[in-house]
């Protein structure tokens, strides 16, 4: 059946729109007032900057050494996620195509512990982290975010590989293909649709996560940006033309990135969603 | 590990050659399996533990001696008035949050399942909130509802915009709504979108054909097939609104005057505004099994529904 476009789905579409704008109206107004005077925010959030000047943001820049709160982020989600997807896949391959009591248990205990809030962990974690010297570094936080990322990723790639019938893997043994060697060159690739979707679920989540470095983060220099930002909130704020232009160099890396992958983010979203 | 090893080997006589390959094996099994394991372990396993038995001691953080509290911590639970007063909140958060943004959700979804011509632009539009971080969204919202809501006070003239919306108990807690809405709808929609895709249009249309109008087909037809992402959604909202913490921290820190304050909130001020690093051990273990609890009836119940097709 092929749908017509009548009058009725013009009208849909017009309230969709309009609907859409109004989505989008909260970033419009932050992105244009980024650019004002701290008067002019002050007078009309509505109207359009005097001129578009940058000197809210070269003074955001500066002030909350926006490169190195970038590079610390980077640093941050990419190891993490690279580590949270070698750790996990590996478990899930030898748990999945090893069955047995010890690799039930260890794949039920690591299911059941995702219900278990952040909040439950936080404040023994912070004790625990303190005892292994987690603490103000960004290595330490690496290795908080491999262990909070293990849960999902070693369920989503349990549930993949099991649909991979193992005839592949036989027979790359029967060539003399070692363990180490089928799970690197005959598992791997073929994990690469649910490698895309657990790397975009843990990246987004990593990337915005706030109150994990905001207890474990002390030193200004290992900030990430949501840290960065959270500066022009404290308690004697009130500079909002640099308040916004700090928001909107927060929102504008995420932005681009959803934009670019929107395609893989949506897939994965929905995967991770419906596996989870 | 070393017991399933032994365990395996004891009951049968083996050859030092067979004893060996399973020896490799097991220890291939430990090489891919501990990495996460370990992690795991001193990231989420011993944190766990601690915070069950912190629940049972008096200890402010700080001092060199713990003492054993028993079940003292759960007793002050119950007459802890801020507590409570967290508690329903988080409740009334819960089921106002969950049944609003499914609903937001499963409307745009619906809406973007017809044929229109910029549905693809649209879809991204409304998902786009869900990438940005909950802080970040959270300040995004402070400075509408303290900046611009004045603004729009002034040139519509409508009451709704004058109240300080930030200010006010009410006011803040549909504050708090309307951001979760804003946040979370896009996301359940592609959820909700990728179910309404699987709903074959022969079936409607043969519904339609035998007199049933376009209420009851949504309400008899496409509702029942859509279900398991019903279920899905529904866990999300309800677990999301239970830990909802960024946004809250970053719109109203819980105020005014205690009301908009979440439990992940609450649990995060007692340990360390004011060092109750034992009580907070002890409502933090109080929110898990509520979480858990409610979840797991959730999924079970709405698993048991489910219809195949």
């Amino acid at each position: 059946m092929k749908e017509r476009y009548n009058s009725g789905k013009f009208l849909l579409e017009i309230a969709m729109a309009a609907l859409a704008v109004l989505f989008l109206a909260p970033l419009y107004l932050v992105f244009i007032n980024a650019f004002k005077r701290y008067d002019e925010v002050l007078s009309s959030t509505a109207s359009l900057p005097e001129s578009f000047r940058l000197s809210n943001f070269v003074t955001v820049w500066q002030q909350i050494h926006f490169p190195t709160a970038f590079q610390n982020s980077l640093t941050i989600t990419v190891i993490s996620v690279l580590g949270i997807l070698l750790v996990s896949s590996a478990a899930a391959y030898q748990i999945v195509r090893r069955p047995g009591k010890l690799s039930n248990i260890i794949f039920l205990t690591i299911l059941a512990s995702m219900v278990i809030p952040f909040q439950t962990m936080m404040i023994p974690l912070l004790q625990v982290a303190k005892d292994f010297h987690l603490i103000n570094s960004l290595y330490g936080i690496i290795i908080m975010y491999l262990g909070f990322g293990i849960p999902l990723a070693l369920f989503l790639y349990h549930g993949f590989i099991k649909g991979i019938p193992i005839e592949l893997e036989e027979a790359a043994t029967i060539d003399g293909c070692n363990t180490f060697g089928v799970y690197f060159r005959i598992l791997l690739p073929l994990l690469a649709p649910i490698t895309t979707t657990i790397a975009i679920l843990h990246s987004l989540w990593i990337w915005n996560d706030f109150l994990l470095p905001y207890i474990v983060l002390g030193q200004k220099s290992n900030q990430t940006i949501p840290l960065a930002s959270y500066v022009y909130f404290g308690e004697y704020m009130n500079e909002w033309h640099l308040a916004l232009a700090a928001l909107t160099m927060a929102v504008i890396p995420v932005i681009a990135f959803f934009l670019l992958m929107q395609k893989y983010i949506i897939q994965g979203i929905t995967a991770g969603a419906v596996k989870g | 590990m070393k017991q399933a090893l032994t365990g395996k080997l004891s009951g049968v006589a083996v050859r030092p050659a067979m004893r060996r390959t399973s020896l490799r094996k097991h220890l291939i099994y430990f090489a891919f399996v501990s990495p996460a394991l370990l992690l795991f372990t001193l990231i989420i396993v011993l944190p766990f533990f601690r915070a069950i038995l912190f629940s049972f001691q008096d200890w402010d953080g700080i001092s060199s001696h713990i003492e054993w509290a028993g079940w003292d911590n759960y007793r002050t639970l119950f007459h802890d008035k801020a507590f409570l007063k967290s508690f329903l909140f988080t409740l009334k958060y819960v089921a106002v949050g969950t049944i609003l943004v499914n609903i937001t959700g499963f409307f745009l979804a619906f809406a973007l399942n017809f044929a229109l011509k910029s549905k693809n632009m649209l879809r991204t539009v409304y998902f786009m909130p869900h990438v940005i971080g909950p802080l970040i969204i959270g300040f995004i919202w402070q400075f509408i509802f303290t900046q611009v809501f004045p603004n729009l006070a002034d040139l519509t003239g409508w009451g709704i915009f004058e109240k300080s919306w930030l200010a006010l108990p009410n006011y803040a807690f549909w504050a708090l709504i309307i951001v979760n809405v804003w946040y979370t709808a896009g996301y359940l929609m592609v959820i909700y979108i990728a179910a309404l895709q699987g709903v074959s249009p022969d079936l409607l249309e043969a519904a339609e054909i035998d007199g049933a109008n376009s209420w009851q087909r949504l309400w008899f037809m496409v509702l029942p097939l859509v279900r398991p992402a019903i279920t899905i959604c529904l866990f999300l909202a309800i677990t999301n609104g239970f830990k909802v913490f960024d946004l809250n921290f970053a719109l109203t820190k819980g105020g005014p005057f205690g009301s908009t304050e979440s439990l992940a909130l609450q649990i995060y001020q007692d340990a360390f505004s004011s060092n109750q690093y034992t009580l907070a051990s002890t409502k933090a273990i109080v929110f898990f099994v509520v979480l858990a609890s409610i979840t797991l009836i959730q999924v079970f119940v709405m698993k048991r529904k489910e219809v195949e097709m």
